[in-house]
């Protein structure tokens, strides 16, 4: 295959991070995610905590591939309202189920009112939107058209996702689907909340939602990236990825009206400037990240608590990340990955991990990580496998993207 | 609405259309006939050029092009990648190859499938470890891109590059997600500290405007509507008001 690769740079030439400010902390109000675990954060904490996976053998209708699946359970039976059935499509059932959990759409809803509909922007990430209802119009033309039950523009898209939450939630600001593959809902945060404290809006919905599709399914396994088992991450005997779906949502505001759920406290975003689909050898766009979230954080390493790793339990991801965040962080750090869970849930992982990290901070749970036996030789004492309880005041979300696409998020408890 | 508009300083213009290779031809307004179909951009060698796909072609052009005319390294410059379908050729193999035959599906098109392949080839070219987004926000996918783009400069960095590009449509997709030929536009932008050279750009959301109609250039490309600005810029207009997603985003510029 083409490697359109450049040789990594030396290790001390990291690009300086020494003048990213550090930024005013922005107000979660409200969030939630629906996943192989469940729908919303109580179902979340509590597999979590009980260490239960949401992985099962691939039984998705004509997408036969031997590999565990993180399938969020009942979206066959659960259609859209009248008013909404136009956006019918997987991701969107999905997206629908998310932002009826936990509140959340009256939350939104609220925050629109309060703040005015032009005030609100969308910001979700997706990497592959509904292309899975654009595969099924593709495996069913009639006479070069999709059936009818398909036959719909608006969901054959990439935006299709933004204009949907915009649709369901009534924000009136600006609105964007950012799809920069497995790190588009974590880029999301970064996004809005430099919408936000630009004063262009004064509050935004940022999540995210992915719905297995054969696209993934296919193209991840002529990867090689596909394990034919639940995936280990970290494990020395991991043999790729188990690919999940998942959706979730959180709400981001300048002057929130009651005490915030958590702060977004620093953002980091970097590129790899290495390979299309394999990660930087050295991990530095990771370490990037990591730092510049710290910076922007005003903390110092030490400080966080629980760290959500990318982890997808890939043979190159895992040693990569390990190693970087043994350059970052000291021993004491408990850092996990929560694939085994939930399986990698592309570009919902930003949203669904930060929710874990908001989990953590408000019920002292630092998960370990499922499956996972045998460390990585690369892994340093930071990679956790058993699960851990204690106070977290900061927690860190890693999202790695192809492309070398890298994001990494901290939340903090108020 | 907003009341402190954003701002920022156009240093460089790169464009891409077909019949019009360069910032410099759409500015003279004239289609030349000897114009090469497809774009050459000289950051990939000769191998991958041929391999790489109409959109990451088309992008990576006029990006390096606004980039020689801001005399900015690229590898400094955090980019936002704006694009209504991405690759919709790609997208409509892919979708056919899963309709017949899903074990075959190719390993290189997967990952040239993502919507950010054009950012990753551009940071992996220039040797860019800044950071890289691409988005897609419908009929105001390139407003929405410029918004982000004026974002990251209220947010501190010096200097962002924007690239906004569409591709042609192929396949039963193209009724529904209809593009033409090749387009690409890119500006770096540059924060306005008062010092700088190059035309003033404010910018702010207007939820009543309604947005002006590009030039018939590149019609029927998704990304037609960017070339309202190519189109204000070219003909030194004070304003201009481009498609939002919902908000129009109405434009002020100085062209000093």
């Amino acid at each position: 295959m083409t490697i359109l690769a450049r040789q990594p740079k030396p290790v001390p030439s990291l690009p300086a991070t020494t003048h990213t400010p550090r930024i005013q902390p922005l107000a979660v109000t409200a969030f939630t995610a629906t996943t192989a675990l469940g729908r919303g954060r109580h179902a979340q904490l509590r597999a979590l905590d009980a260490g239960m996976s949401g992985l099962r053998r691939n039984d998705l209708e004509g997408l036969a591939l031997q590999c565990w699946i993180g399938r969020v359970a009942g979206l066959e039976q659960a259609p859209l309202p009248p008013a909404l059935a136009q956006w019918e499509s997987r991701n969107h059932r999905l997206a629908w189920m998310a932002l009826n959990q936990d509140g959340f759409l009256k939350a939104a809803r609220a925050a629109v009112a309060r703040h005015g509909a032009a005030r609100v922007a969308v910001v979700v990430g997706t990497s592959t939107s509904s292309i899975g209802d654009t595969e099924r119009g593709y495996a069913r033309l009639q006479d070069g058209r999709f059936p009818p039950e398909l036959d719909r523009a608006p969901i054959h898209t990439p935006h299709a996702l933004g204009d949907f939450v915009q649709a369901a939630t009534g924000a009136g600001g600006p609105c964007m689907t950012v799809a920069t593959a497995c790190s588009s809902s974590a880029k999301a945060f970064a996004q809005a909340a430099r919408l936000v404290q630009a004063g262009v809006v004064d509050a935004a919905v940022v999540g995210g939602v992915d719905t297995l599709c054969g696209s993934v399914l296919f193209g991840f396994n002529a990867l090689q990236l596909v394990s034919t088992r639940p995936c280990k991450p970290f494990d020395a005997h991991r043999d790729g990825l188990s690919l999940g779906e998942a959706g979730g949502f959180a709400l981001l505001e300048r002057e929130p009206a009651a005490t915030p759920q958590a702060w977004l406290a620093g953002y980091g975003e970097s590129s790899d400037a290495y390979h299309m689909s394999s990660p930087h050898p050295e991990g530095l766009g990771a370490q990037l990240a990591m730092n510049q979230a710290l910076a922007r954080a005003g903390l110092e390493p030490a400080q966080v608590d629980y760290l959500n790793l990318h982890g997808t339990s890939t043979p190159a991801n895992d040693s990569v990340e390990a190693a970087a965040v043994a350059r970052v962080f000291p021993d004491t750090l408990h850092a996990s990955s929560t694939k085994g869970w939930t399986g990698h849930t592309l570009g919902a992982a930003g949203i669904v991990e930060s929710v874990f990290c908001m989990l953590a901070l408000q019920h002292r749970l630092k998960p370990g990580t499922l499956n996972s036996r045998q460390p990585d030789p690369a892994c340093g004492p930071q990679i956790r496998f058993a699960t851990a309880r204690g106070p977290v005041s900061h927690a860190m979300n890693n999202a790695f993207g192809f492309g070398g696409n890298n994001c990494s998020l901290v939340f903090s408890r108020p | 609405m907003n009341t402190t508009p954003l701002r920022a300083r156009i240093e460089g213009i790169g464009l891409w259309a077909p019949g019009m290779p360069s910032w410099d031809a759409f500015r003279a307004g004239q289609v030349l006939a000897d114009a090469p179909a497809r774009p050459a951009p000289t950051l990939l060698p000769p191998n991958e050029r041929r391999r790489a796909p109409d959109t990451v072609l088309v992008a990576l052009q006029a990006a390096q092009a606004a980039c020689e005319a801001a005399g900015r390294d690229p590898a400094g410059l955090p980019s936002v990648f704006a694009s209504t379908y991405g690759d919709l050729a790609i997208s409509d193999h892919l979708c056919q190859t899963l309709a017949t035959a899903p074990a075959e599906v190719s390993p290189i098109r997967f990952h040239n499938s993502v919507h950010n392949a054009a950012a990753g080839y551009w940071t992996i070219g220039t040797g860019s470890m800044a950071p890289a987004t691409a988005l897609s926000a419908g009929a105001g996918s390139f407003a929405m891109g410029l918004l982000d783009a004026l974002a990251q400069l209220a947010a501190g960095a010096p200097a962002v590059l924007l690239v906004a590009y569409d591709g042609q449509a192929q396949g039963p997709l193209q009724a529904y997600a209809p593009s033409r030929g090749l387009l690409g536009l890119a500006l770096v932008l540059a924060a306005d500290d008062g010092s700088g050279t190059g035309t003033g750009l404010q910018a702010w959301l207007d939820p009543q405007a309604r947005a002006d109609t590009p030039p018939a250039v590149a019609a029927g490309n998704a990304m037609q509507p960017a070339l309202a600005l190519a189109q204000a810029l070219a003909t030194r207009q004070p304003q201009l008001c481009l498609a939002g997603n919902p908000c129009a985003l109405r434009l002020g510029l100085d062209h000093g």
